[in-house]
């Protein structure tokens, strides 16, 4: 029988590999994708309770975070672009023009 | 146990085949029309009128040697062929070919599934589909490939946006996204939506045109540009593939079309008691002839069309294309809430 | 049965290409196993009865968002790797010492609640509509039609300010 917390597990287990993503690798397209994984995880939870609840509304949120992902992508990714084009380097440490 | 397994097995491994042996006649087809298009004979000499020459060509592509260039991502190289050739394969899940036929005592439906988000799932599939020209053109560390792969997917991506907004006035038309739904709100509305969304229809040719990379955009292949396109360093098999996959491509976008705007399996004027003598040609011979129809029309317009420049592609794909969706999809809208 | 042999196929495939997503040096590579992560995920809504959403995720996420990913990686082309260079004040410990402990949470909510069965709510709202497509598009369009027009101006704004930004000059 699986039950939301195996959903729950799962969704914390994607988060969790997310969150390593974002503070142990330094490309920032890495990083950028690892934040999708944490999107994706909370996404998973979100529509587990909407199927445990028989109720679409868990499901109407992940569209909402799917549509929030979609314009982070964008424009993270144009950001992306213009420093590459500025700096020739993704390396998130050498981001450090406003550093005071 | 029946019902619910060995039938649709059965119907997979029917479709599968079908389709694999459509796709080697249909280049064995292409080659005829386009030597009968320019007064030649096409291919002769394999069987009577060259008709096993597909034959002929699957046993040389699957002798020659297969390359993989030395400085190749070697995953990925493999990889690609493959990513290209599922997605054109399994969009055949959704495709009725005919409505619930009764066979030995069995009600037998001629679709492999009809799910609630039929036509949203031929339209997720195909964008996996890109994927394929991508890696190919990026693992074969080549240049001309690259160009190519990223030329394709531009375009790709381009014309997606421009038909999927026009499906959706048919979606509207419709009221579902069940491609079985959508044959029957044809048939309830009595007419093909090809007289009642004509814009999407040719919206939708123009970008399934495009899709499948075939004259006249067959850019990402142009010849004389860029060599042999994105699968220029393949070989063998893997090359033929990817060939295959183009073919699949175009009688999937066939089908689609014709479900959509032609009826699927129903034969013209569908419903009406005056041409009920119509219906005496089985289901799946109209959906078929329809399609061939449309494949037809594909290698026709090969043969007479020269190829676009890639600026007028754009132009025409961002400029024209999305704009005409977008007011067909407000038109179609209004009508659809002032009339009912 | 079947449900729990799919939900663990499932599970372990999503976090195995997550895995990869992260830890793997090839960048392409990288975007490829993300791809594959999502397809997974959409099937696991399959499993959940999510059919729309499901879609759209293969949709938007894995033909729209990730193919952006992977133009970008290629526009993006490294002469060295970001990973060569040190940095004396990045925490990298940090982020696999903040991994340990939510994996021990993790292990202690498994431990305490696995055995309990939540009862199922029926949170029954009067929807005029079967079908798991018109129902969301029923509450998008009816209770959470603002959040919607909402979103669609993010996601305007956000196509402008992407094209403003990757522009060379306007």
């Amino acid at each position: 029988m699986i039950t939301p917390t195996h959903y729950m597990l799962l969704s914390a287990a994607l988060f969790m590999i997310g969150v390593i993503g974002v503070m142990v690798r330094r490309n920032i397209i890495i990083i950028f994708m690892s934040i999708e994984l944490i999107l994706n995880a909370v996404n998973i939870n979100l529509v587990a309770f909407s199927a445990q609840l028989h109720h679409q509304i868990g499901q109407v949120f992940a569209i909402f975070v799917i549509a929030v992902a979609a314009a982070e992508a964008a424009v993270g990714l144009g950001i992306i672009l213009s420093f590459y084009r500025n700096k020739e380097t993704v390396n998130i440490d050498e981001m450090n023009l406003m550093r005071w | 146990m029946i019902d619910r397994f060995v039938i649709p097995l059965v119907k997979i491994a029917i479709v599968l085949n079908a389709t694999l042996v459509a796709v080697t006649y249909m280049v064995l087809l292409e080659r005829k029309v386009i030597a009968w298009a320019q007064s030649r004979l096409g291919p002769m000499r394999v069987g009577p009128y060259g008709i096993l020459q597909p034959v002929a060509d699957a046993v040389k592509l699957m002798i020659k040697e297969d390359i993989t260039p030395v400085r190749a991502d070697k995953w990925v190289f493999t990889a690609a062929p493959i990513i290209s050739m599922v997605p054109a394969l399994i969009v055949y899940a959704v495709i009725p070919f005919g409505p619930t036929v009764t066979m030995f005592g069995h009600p037998v439906p001629l679709y492999i599934t009809d799910i609630n988000v039929g036509l949203l799932y031929v339209v997720s599939v195909a964008s996996v589909g890109v994927y394929g020209i991508i890696l190919a053109g990026w693992a074969s560390n080549s240049k001309y490939p690259l160009l190519a792969s990223l030329r394709a997917s531009a375009q790709l991506i381009s014309y997606e946006v421009a038909v999927t907004l026009t499906l959706v006035s048919v979606i509207m038309m419709a009221g579902t996204l069940s491609m079985v739904g959508i044959v029957n709100a044809q048939y309830n509305q009595h007419i093909w939506y090809v007289f009642a969304q004509p814009v999407a229809f040719v919206l939708v040719l123009i970008g399934g045109l495009a899709e499948t990379n075939r004259a006249p955009f067959d850019l990402p292949e142009a010849e004389q540009e860029l060599t042999g396109g994105f699968h220029t360093e393949y070989s063998g098999m893997r090359f033929a593939l990817f060939f295959l996959a183009e073919y699949a491509n175009m009688i999937v976008v066939s089908s689609v079309v014709t479900t959509l705007f032609l009826g699927g399996w129903l034969p013209p004027f569908p419903n009406t008691a005056v041409f009920h003598v119509l219906y005496y040609i089985p289901s799946w011979m109209w959906f078929f002839l329809k399609s061939f129809a449309f494949l037809y029309l594909f290698i026709w317009i090969r043969a007479t069309l020269p190829r676009y420049r890639y600026d007028q592609l754009m132009r025409l794909g961002w400029k024209v294309l999305i704009p005409l969706a977008i007011v067909n999809l407000v038109i179609t809208g209004l009508v659809k809430v002032v009339l009912l | 049965m079947g449900q729990a042999i799919a939900f663990y196929t499932l599970a372990a495939f999503i976090l195995g290409f997550a895995i990869m997503v992260v830890s793997t040096r090839n960048t392409v590579h990288s975007v490829l196993f993300l791809v594959l992560n999502f397809l997974f995920v959409a099937a696991l809504y399959v499993l959940l009865g999510a059919d729309f959403l499901a879609v759209i995720q293969v949709l938007v996420y894995a033909g729209g968002i990730v193919v952006l990913y992977l133009f970008v990686v290629m526009l993006v082309n490294l002469k060295r790797a970001p990973e060569a260079h040190e940095d004396p004040h990045r925490r990298t410990t940090l982020g696999f010492g903040l991994g340990v402990a939510v994996l021990l949470e993790l292990g202690v909510i498994g431990a305490y609640t696995s055995t309990q069965v939540p009862a199922p709510v029926a949170a029954n709202a009067a929807m005029p509509m079967a079908g798991n497509t018109e129902q969301v598009g029923w509450l998008l369009y009816t209770s959470y039609l603002i959040p919607f027009e909402i979103a669609s101006m993010l996601l305007l704004v956000a196509m402008i300010g992407a094209i403003v930004l990757a522009k060379r000059e306007l």
